[in-house]
């Protein structure tokens, strides 16, 4: 039988269109317009899911985005996504959804032992067991992984495609219930630029689901009328299907839309889901409010619904959600749910917490024979898979004591309503505070600093035509003071059939006595949280609602407590005897639900994650099968193998080639930056820490950079192109901090100073050629005066290479014979291709940036970011011939005679051979004195840079250890990873050529 | 997320700034005078005031200027920005 519990007819779904589905593996019929939900309780499914901590049966609570319980693993393969709430999902045709939390099936569930062991898990179990010692830990981690987790993650990658969207607007309204199309309305009458957006397939809100009436038309008919005109104005736009999910300072906000999330297939030209980030100069909340349950003994089990879901089911999509309904409430709003079921044929009886009922009230349950137990509450539920029983007891009010007799009551469906809680979440983010109603028994919005407007029930107020004409008069003012048209005003009148006023706060307090017992009165269904959790966090001291919160995670999961937070706070109020005002409440922060990360991400994935730098040689670097290393954002060549050559071989035949004929290298990447104006060289003398000022024409120099600490943030060669014109050289890593950093100091400190500075980096070709034999191959292809005298060494010419503009520089990173030639980027690709054709006869071989770092180390010079680590000076790098002691003043200086900086035990930067001339010392090695079998060791230093080098024959590195310059000789003990313990000796930093003259020829 | 008036570019969104901390804090003008504690108040001592704070901005992803910026920390609010070398605000209570 299908769709056994749908009515004869009724509801918005189209019965026309059967939609087939599969749940948990079976295969079952809905109509379109349904959600998974309703079409699974029109197949007579009730239980849903297992709970997160105890594996409880549950079944499905609300009807909407507030859902705890109903939460299921949707699709397959790589688009499966787990915890989306059933009572949100538009079914579609070929839907497959599952169960969660449950194995081996959601009726036999192994974890609903935990329900049986629940001594085990009270509040703050896992704080109480992520403690010291391990042991312990280890003794129930099996056992929690199993059980924790909502859901599985899919293991493939997602296939569907995400978008953000920018948008601004005069106003947004966030709610598409009749008071936010009624805000609209006026909005858009009055030439605004709105956009509405609403979490629902279909506007109109909760309103939909009553009979009642606007300005005496039907509200179905009349919300039809306002839509229409809406969607006739080319200045709104209305977005269905769109969750508002994060409100930020300055009217900023987030908003989820599903655009094809309801799709059957993946779709070429659509997203699944757009994310909108809104900047809207008016905002309007009218998000509305949801019912709250009542806490009783065992509150949760299938079949156990709030009132405005089965009403919402009842009349939206034509199902009965049981047809023996008990209804248990503590205000008279929800009788008029008990009503409409009475009118379907449901067997109806009401169990009301108050004592006097209005004579209308009791007159209208008497005339549809409905029973009305008051100053009744209920005290136990049964039914395994599904409630079939209840049993309620007198409440004495006073004494705070449930007395007399039990009452056995059979049902199928018990319905429930607590009252209202407004969604104050957005209003919240918005760091709005909020303000306890007293009559509502609720927090309601009091002020928020941001610019908006809040109507509705979301104002905690619950009167159809009050809110209507507050949603207008709303719309009207936001427009005004956008200084928009005025609008007519409209006089509304909404007649419900019977509003919410009032909520009594008793229900939570019932049998003080009792919450304490074994049986379980679900606070948080979601968390499993229940009143004796609460009750223990107070006992255990946890008894602010943060702390509360945490401890019981009460408030926590994908729905964020949307029905549980202002239980958990009442019952707090109740157990300290405190008004809930004085409670408080915790803080709401975004996303109001979950949103996928894929929407968050948008198109920044893939390649277009991040930016990829590429130099104008890449193209050749590609040919020639480089291998990339990424430094920032670019592609260096990282070595290029030749044949089946490794890393290892790769690097040690460029490093020889290099140090015995010629290498040539890409060092496009280099930062570059041109500085023009008179007071270029005074402004270098306050960057650097050595002098710049008798720099001459035509020459290089190599500088340190320090910041106000005295510490080493970046290094390069800078060279005097004319008399006020100078070129920068920084790291690849450090050109855009290099750069931010001379502007800071040009615009914040010395406004009088006349230099400008730009950014030269991708203008600019580098190609470093390297080798004894570098001069003979530029001396083939350039008319620039290349001998010894006329070119010497840190010097910089202009001229023709290979027939191009060129700036030839004479500096060095590998300490061989070395000219950087800079071209203008278009012709890189043309002059590195002569060279590398001229430069056939010397074997030339392009190198990468490993063989480079292998070359500087043989040389001792450093990487600044790897040998140095924004700790050091320049003192603690052996480079006090780099830093000026008659200049008066420079970046740093001062720092460099603080009593940290002159410290003796500070660490120094020196050279490490092993003693075993074998072990490739791990970089980041920690070097001891001595080896101990286990920790803790005296620590001395570590190693920043270690290397095999070819040209020695033996592993070198580079280490930081403390007084290091005065312990040349010493032999020091490396413990690695691996147990293995490897001596060294502690030298000088220069392995290769220590008198420095193969620069020089 | 805020919209931020620079003095050179007019309103923008927070994402195309940076901030750099506290203003108005002038490096010494004779740094090898000072004693230790006077450089050490300079490198490291920062206001973190509940209220109005004055805070230096770059307009990275714009006109790339510094500026300063009034903010209220409570409220967020930016109460004015004002170009480097202007005196700062009054705070009126
Ligand atoms: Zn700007």
């Amino acid at each position: 039988m299908s769709n056994q519990n749908r009515t004869m007819y009724g509801g918005r779904v189209d019965r026309s269109k059967t939609i087939n589905f599969v749940f948990n593996g079976k295969k079952y019929k809905g109509f379109q317009g349904d959600t998974l939900a309703s079409a699974l309780l029109a197949n007579d499914v009730h239980l849903i899911g297992r709970s997160f901590k105890y594996h409880r049966a549950r079944g499905i609570l609300t009807a909407g985005s507030e859902e705890p319980n109903a939460i299921v693993q949707l699709g397959v393969g790589a688009r499966t996504e787990p915890n989306i709430r059933a009572t949100e999902i538009e079914l579609y045709d070929g839907l497959e959804a599952a169960s969660q939390n449950c194995w081996p099936s959601v009726k036999f569930d192994i974890g609903g032992l935990n329900n049986i062991l629940s001594r085990l898990f009270p509040a703050g179990f896992y704080y109480k067991t992520f403690k010291w010692p391990p042991s312990l830990w280890l003794l129930y981690e099996h056992f929690i992984r199993k059980a924790a987790g909502l859901g599985k993650s899919p293991i493939a990658k997602n296939p569907d495609r995400y978008e953000q969207k920018f948008h601004h607007c005069d106003a947004l309204v966030v709610g598409g219930g009749i008071t936010g199309l009624v805000s609209a309305l006026a909005l858009g009458r009055a030439k605004c630029e709105v956009l509405i957006v609403d979490e629902n397939p279909v506007l109109g809100g909760y309103i939909l689901d009553t009979n009642s009436t606007i300005n005496g038309k039907s509200c179905n008919k009349y919300i039809k009328s306002i839509i229409d005109e809406l969607q006739s104005m080319n200045n709104v736009t209305v977005l269905t299907r769109t969750t508002a999910t994060g409100y930020y300072d300055y009217n900023y906000l987030t908003a989820l839309q599903k655009v094809t999330n309801h799709w059957k297939e993946l779709s070429k030209t659509v997203p699944r889901e757009r994310f909108w980030r809104i900047r809207a100069k008016k905002v309007i909340l009218a998000q509305g409010a949801f019912e709250r349950p009542l806490v009783f003994s065992d509150n949760d089990r299938p079949g156990i619904m709030m009132v405005s879901a089965a009403r919402k089911y009842l009349n939206s999509y034509g199902v009965l959600p049981g047809k023996s309904i008990t209804l248990f409430t503590n205000n008279d709003h929800a009788y008029s749910t008990a009503f409409e079921f009475n009118n379907k044929g449901a067997k109806v009886k009401i169990i009301d917490t108050r004592d006097n009922l209005s004579l209308e009230l009791e007159d209208r349950c008497r005339k549809n024979s409905i029973q009305v137990f008051k100053s009744h509450s209920v005290i136990s539920t049964k039914g395994s898979k599904k409630i079939n029983e209840i049993e309620i007891q007198k409440v004495d009010i006073e004494k705070n004591e449930l007395t007399g007799e039990i009452i056995k009551i059979s049902t199928d469906c018990l319905i429930m309503s607590g009252g209202w809680n407004p969604a104050v979440q957005l209003l919240s983010q918005s760091r709005g505070k909020l303000r306890y109603d007293e009559i509502l028994n609720t927090f309601v919005p009091e002020f928020s600093p941001q610019d908006l407007k809040v109507v509705g029930c979301n104002n905690g107020k619950f009167d159809l035509t009050e809110n209507l004409n507050d949603a207008f008069t709303a719309g009207i003012d936001t427009a005004a003071e956008l200084g928009k048209n005025s609008v007519d005003k409209v006089t509304w009148e909404g007649n419900e059939d019977i509003s919410f006023t009032q909520a009594q706060i008793e229900p939570y307090a019932l049998g003080k006595k009792e919450v304490t017992k074994g049986s379980k009165h679900f606070v948080d269904f979601q968390n499993d949280v229940t009143a004796s959790d609460i009750f223990l966090a107070q006992r255990e001291g946890y008894i602010s609602v943060e702390h509360t919160k945490r401890y019981t995670t009460t408030g926590m999961g994908t729905d964020q407590g949307k029905t549980s937070n202002v239980n958990a706070l009442a019952l707090m109020s109740h157990i300290h005897e405190k008004p809930v005002d004085q409670i408080g409440h915790t803080t709401f922060r975004p996303p109001y639900v979950p949103q996928t990360i894929g929407a968050i991400a948008g198109r920044s994935v893939d390649h277009l994650f991040d930016p990829i730098r590429k130099t104008a040689i890449h193209e050749w670097h590609e040919k020639n099968g480089a291998e990339y290393e990424d430094v920032g954002q670019w592609k260096r060549p990282h070595y290029y193998p030749r044949g089946k050559e490794d890393l290892h071989k790769a690097v040690n035949r460029e490093c020889l080639s290099v140090r015995n004929s010629l290498g040539i290298l890409d060092a496009s990447t280099l930062g570059k930056i041109d500085l023009q104006g008179p007071d270029t060289a005074k402004f270098l003398n306050m960057i650097y820490t050595n002098a710049w000022s008798k720099l001459e024409i035509g020459s290089c120099r190599y500088g340190l950079m320090c910041n106000e600490h005295g510490m080493i943030f970046d290094d390069g060669v800078t060279s005097r192109i004319g008399e006020n014109h100078y070129h920068m050289t920084t790291t690849t890593g450090g050109a855009a901090r290099v750069m931010s950093w001379l502007e800071e100091f040009l615009q914040t400190e010395w406004l009088d100073m006349r230099v400008f500075c730009t950014s030269v980096t991708e203008q600019w070709s580098v190609m470093s050629i390297s080798g004894p034999n570098s001069r003979k191959l530029l001396s083939k292809l350039t008319d620039i005066d290349l001998s010894k005298d006329a070119f010497p060494f840190m010097k910089f010419r202009n001229g023709k290479v290979c027939g191009v503009d060129a700036r030839v520089f004479r500096i060095s990173f590998t300490g061989e014979l070395s000219y950087e030639i800079n071209v203008p980027s278009r012709y890189g690709l043309y002059v590195w291709s002569e060279l590398m054709k001229h430069g056939k006869e010397f074997d030339i071989t392009p190198y990468g940036t490993e063989a480079m770092h292998v070359l500087r180390a043989e040389k001792g010079y450093i990487i600044v970011g790897q040998d140095t680590d924004g700790s050091v000076t320049p003192q603690d790098m052996n480079l006090d011939w780099l830093v000026s002691k008659k200049k008066e003043d420079f970046l740093g200086k001062r720092s460099h005679t603080r009593p940290d900086t002159l410290r003796e035990d500070r660490k120094k930067f020196v050279g490490l051979l092993v003693n075993d001339k074998k072990t490739v010392l791990p970089e980041g090695s920690h070097i001891v004195e001595e080896a101990k079998s286990q920790p803790p060791m005296k620590m001395i230093g570590h190693v920043t840079s270690s290397y095999y080098s070819p040209i020695c024959g033996y592993p070198i590195a580079l280490a930081m250890i403390k007084n290091g310059h005065n312990r040349l000789g010493e032999e020091v003990e490396i413990p690695l990873m691996n147990g293995k313990i490897v001596k060294a000796t502690i030298t000088d930093t220069v392995f290769y050529d220590k008198e420095g003259t193969k620069n020089n020829e | 997320m805020f919209i931020i008036d620079c003095p050179y570019c007019g309103e923008r969104d927070q994402t195309e700034f940076t901030c750099h901390g506290e203003a108005h804090i002038a490096r010494p003008s004779n740094p090898n005078e000072v004693s230790d504690e006077e450089w050490g108040r300079y490198l490291f001592f920062r206001n973190n005031p509940k209220g109005i704070h004055f805070e230096r901005w770059t307009h990275d992803h714009g006109c790339r200027r510094w500026f300063n910026v009034m903010r209220d920390t409570v409220s967020d609010k930016i109460l004015k920005t004002y170009k480097m070398g202007e005196s700062r605000p009054e705070v009126n209570e």
